[in-house]
C-alpha cells in the first residue's frame, strides 16, 4: 500500500464531525433517501429502551433497524399516509461534545451529545440523547455509518409518538 | 354530578363528549372505577423470584408489586407510613428490604414494618404492627396480577368470567414454555384514557391508520393482517370486557400445526431446526411467535392484544400513559424470543410502524373533542356477527362493530352510578 493511500485510510475527528453534521442536516430536512445511502450493508441503527445492555439484539428497543427495516421506515415516513409524519413535526438538532473512543485504519468510533427540539401542533418537545457512532471508510474513500446508537436521556421512561428519525 | 347525570351521559349507541374532557368526571372515575374494581398491575414473570419487585400503578396511586420470602405476591402502596415518602423509585429489581430514604423506616417485601431508627424516641406504646405498607387485595389469573382497593367485590375469576377462555388461548403464545415479559415500550398521548380503551376494540381504523404498516409487509403477511376481511367478530364478554377476533385462523395456536410455515418465519424455523428442535416443536414455536389473532379488552386498564399486553394509565383527564409489554416464551428458544422482540419493535412503541399513528389519531380525537357544545361520540356501528361464531347468549357484532366500546361504556355507566 502506498503512503498516500494509508494517509487517506485514517478518519480524522474533523472528517467524522463533518460527516455527522451532514447526516443531522439530512434528517432535519427529512431528506431520507440520501440518508439511506450513508450506511454500510450490515449497518445498525438502534434506539434502545435501556442504557448500555450487554446485547441490543436480546432486549427490546424502540428501533433496531438493519438495512431492510431502515428502507421500510424511510418509505413509511415519506409515504404521506402515516398520520404521525404527515404533516411532519419540524425538528432542529445539533450534535456536539464529541469524544473519540476508538479508531483504526479504516474506522472511528465516537460518543457525542445530540440536542433535538421538535415542534408540532403548537407544542415544543426536547429530546436530548447520548450518541454513539461507528463510522467506516468505504473502499472508494467515502465515509459510511456502520452503527448509530441514540440513547434518549429518558430512554427507559415514556416518550410521545416520534414521527421522524433521530 | 349525580348518578342521574352520569346515566344520561351514556346511551346505548353514543356517549357524551364531556367524558373525554371534564376534569370532575375524571376525578370521579378514579374513585368509582379505579378504586373499586380489579386493576392489572404486573405479570408474574415481572417478579419471578423471591424478593423481586416491580413498581406499578392502581389508577393514580403508585404501588410496588413484590414477591415475598414465601413466594406470595403483594401489592403495596408506595408510601411510607411515617410521613409519606415513596419507599421505592426503581422500576424493577431485587430487594429483601425497602428502606425509606427520609428517616430510615424499613419494610419487608410483604409490607411489614421491620425497623424504626432511634426507636427510643417514640412513646412506649408505639406499635410497629400498626404501620405496615398498605397492602391491596391481590389475585392472579394466567400469570396476570390484578389488585383492588375494594375488599368486597367478587373474586377476580368471577369478574373475568367468559374472558378467561380468551386469556387461556392468549397464553398459548408461550408455546408450552409459559409466557414471560421481555420489555416494555411506554408512551403518552395528550388525550383521555377511554380513547385508548376504545381503540383496542376498533378494527375499523386498522386498514386506514395502519396502511403504512401493511405496506411494509410481504404479500402473504399483508393478507394475514387483512383484519376486516376474514369473517371476524366482536363479542361482549360481560363486565365491560370484550374480544375482537380479527384473524379467526389464529384463535387457537395449537391448531393447524400442519399448515405450511409462512415465508417470513422460514429463517426462524431453520434456525430452530439447526439448534436440534424436532419438527413438532419447531412448528409449535413458530406458530406461537406469530401471535394471536384477537384483542381481548379487559375493563378498565389492560388488553391481551394479539402479541403483547397493552396497559393504560390515566394521568389526567387529557393525558394517558400506555405501556406495550413485549412477551415471549419463558425458557423457550432464544431465537424465537428474538424474533418476538423484532416483531414487537416493528409495530409497537413510540417509533413503531403502527403506534405513532394510533397515538396521533387519539390526540386528534382529544383536540377535536374541544369543538362543539353538546355533541356526542357515536358508537352505533355494527351489523350481525357471522352465524355461529360467538358464544350463544353473548351480544356480538361483525369485526368492525363498535360492540366492544358499547360494552365498556355500559360498564362505565354501571360503575359510575353504583
Ligand atoms: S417518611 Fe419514611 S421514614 Fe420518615
Ligand atoms: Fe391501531
Amino acid at each position: 500500500m502506498s503512503e498516500a493511500l494509508e494517509m487517506t485510510a485514517t478518519i480524522t475527528l474533523a472528517e467524522a464531525t463533518q460527516f455527522i453534521w451532514a447526516e443531522a442536516d439530512l434528517l432535519d430536512r427529512l431528506d431520507y433517501k440520501p440518508w439511506l445511502k450513508l450506511w454500510t450493508e450490515g449497518g445498525k441503527y438502534i434506539i434502545p429502551t435501556e442504557r448500555d445492555p450487554a446485547d441490543y439484539a436480546e432486549v427490546l428497543n424502540i428501533v433496531y433497524d438493519n438495512k431492510v427495516m431502515r428502507e421500510a421506515r424511510a418509505k413509511r415516513l415519506l409515504s404521506g399516509f402515516s398520520m404521525s409524519s404527515a404533516p411532519p413535526a419540524r425538528t432542529v438538532r445539533t450534535v456536539s461534545r464529541f469524544v473519540v473512543t476508538a479508531s483504526g485504519d479504516d474506522f472511528i468510533e465516537l460518543r457525542a451529545a445530540q440536542m433535538l427540539a421538535e415542534y408540532k401542533y403548537g407544542h415544543m418537545r426536547f429530546l436530548p440523547a447520548d450518541m454513539r457512532y461507528r463510522i467506516v471508510r468505504a473502499p472508494d474513500g467515502t465515509l459510511l455509518l456502520d452503527e448509530k446508537i441514540v440513547t434518549l436521556i429518558n430512554a427507559e421512561d415514556y416518550q410521545f409518538g416520534i414521527g421522524y428519525l433521530l | 354530578m349525580s348518578d342521574h347525570d352520569y346515566a344520561t351521559l351514556v346511551r346505548e349507541d353514543r356517549v357524551h363528549t364531556s367524558l373525554y374532557r371534564d376534569g370532575t368526571i375524571f376525578d370521579e372515575e378514579m374513585d368509582r372505577i379505579f378504586k373499586n374494581t380489579w386493576v392489572w398491575v404486573a405479570h408474574e414473570s415481572d417478579v419471578p423470584v423471591k424478593n423481586s419487585f416491580k413498581t406499578s400503578w392502581v389508577g393514580r396511586e403508585p404501588v410496588i408489586v413484590t414477591r415475598d420470602r414465601e413466594m406470595k405476591v403483594n401489592v403495596l402502596l408506595n408510601r411510607c407510613r411515617h410521613r409519606a415518602a415513596s419507599v421505592c423509585e426503581k422500576k424493577k429489581g431485587k430487594a429483601s428490604v425497602f428502606v425509606c430514604p427520609y428517616h430510615g423506616w424499613s419494610y419487608d417485601p410483604d409490607g411489614t414494618l421491620r425497623k424504626v431508627p432511634h426507636a427510643a424516641g417514640y412513646p412506649e406504646d408505639f406499635d410497629k404492627s400498626e404501620f405496615p405498607l398498605i397492602s391491596l387485595r391481590v389475585e392472579t389469573y394466567q400469570g396476570m396480577i390484578f389488585a383492588t382497593f375494594n375488599n368486597d367485590i367478587e373474586p377476580l375469576v368471577d369478574y373475568l368470567g367468559p374472558a378467561r377462555k380468551w386469556m387461556d388461548l392468549f397464553m398459548k403464545q408461550g408455546a408450552g414454555y409459559g409466557v414471560k415479559t421481555l420489555g416494555e415500550h411506554k408512551f403518552r398521548f395528550p388525550g383521555n384514557w377511554k380513547i385508548q380503551l376504545e381503540n383496542t376494540t376498533d378494527a375499523y381504523h386498522f386498514p386506514i391508520v395502519h396502511k403504512t404498516f401493511l405496506d411494509s409487509l410481504d404479500a402473504e403477511t399483508e393478507n394475514v393482517f387483512d383484519v376486516l376481511g376474514q369473517g371476524g367478530w366482536v363479542e361482549d364478554l360481560g363486565n365491560g370486557h370484550s374480544v375482537m377476533v380479527m384473524i379467526p385462523d389464529l384463535i387457537d395456536l395449537e391448531d393447524n400445526l400442519d399448515a405450511p410455515i409462512p415465508d417470513r418465519f422460514a429463517e426462524l424455523a431453520q434456525e430452530l431446526r439447526d439448534e436440534g428442535h424436532d419438527d413438532a416443536t419447531v412448528r409449535k414455536v413458530v406458530r406461537a411467535v406469530g401471535g394471536s389473532g384477537f384483542n381481548l379488552n379487559l375493563f378498565p386498564n389492560v388488553a391481551c392484544s394479539m402479541a403483547f399486553f397493552r396497559v393504560l394509565r390515566p394521568v389526567t383527564v387529557e393525558e394517558t400513559e400506555i405501556m406495550h409489554v413485549a412477551i415471549g416464551m419463558d425458557g423457550g428458544p432464544a431465537a424465537g424470543n428474538r424474533e418476538r422482540l423484532r416483531l414487537h419493535e416493528h409495530f409497537q412503541g413510540p417509533m413503531g410502524f403502527g403506534t405513532p399513528d394510533d397515538a396521533e389519531g387519539w390526540e386528534r380525537v382529544q383536540r377535536g373533542a374541544h369543538a362543539g357544545e353538546d355533541l356526542w361520540i357515536m358508537l352505533n356501528r355494527g351489523v350481525d356477527a357471522p352465524a355461529g361464531v360467538a358464544e350463544p347468549g353473548h351480544n356480538a357484532g361483525d369485526v368492525s362493530a363498535e360492540t366492544g366500546m358499547r360494552a365498556a361504556y355500559q360498564q362505565w355507566k354501571r360503575m359510575m352510578t353504583a
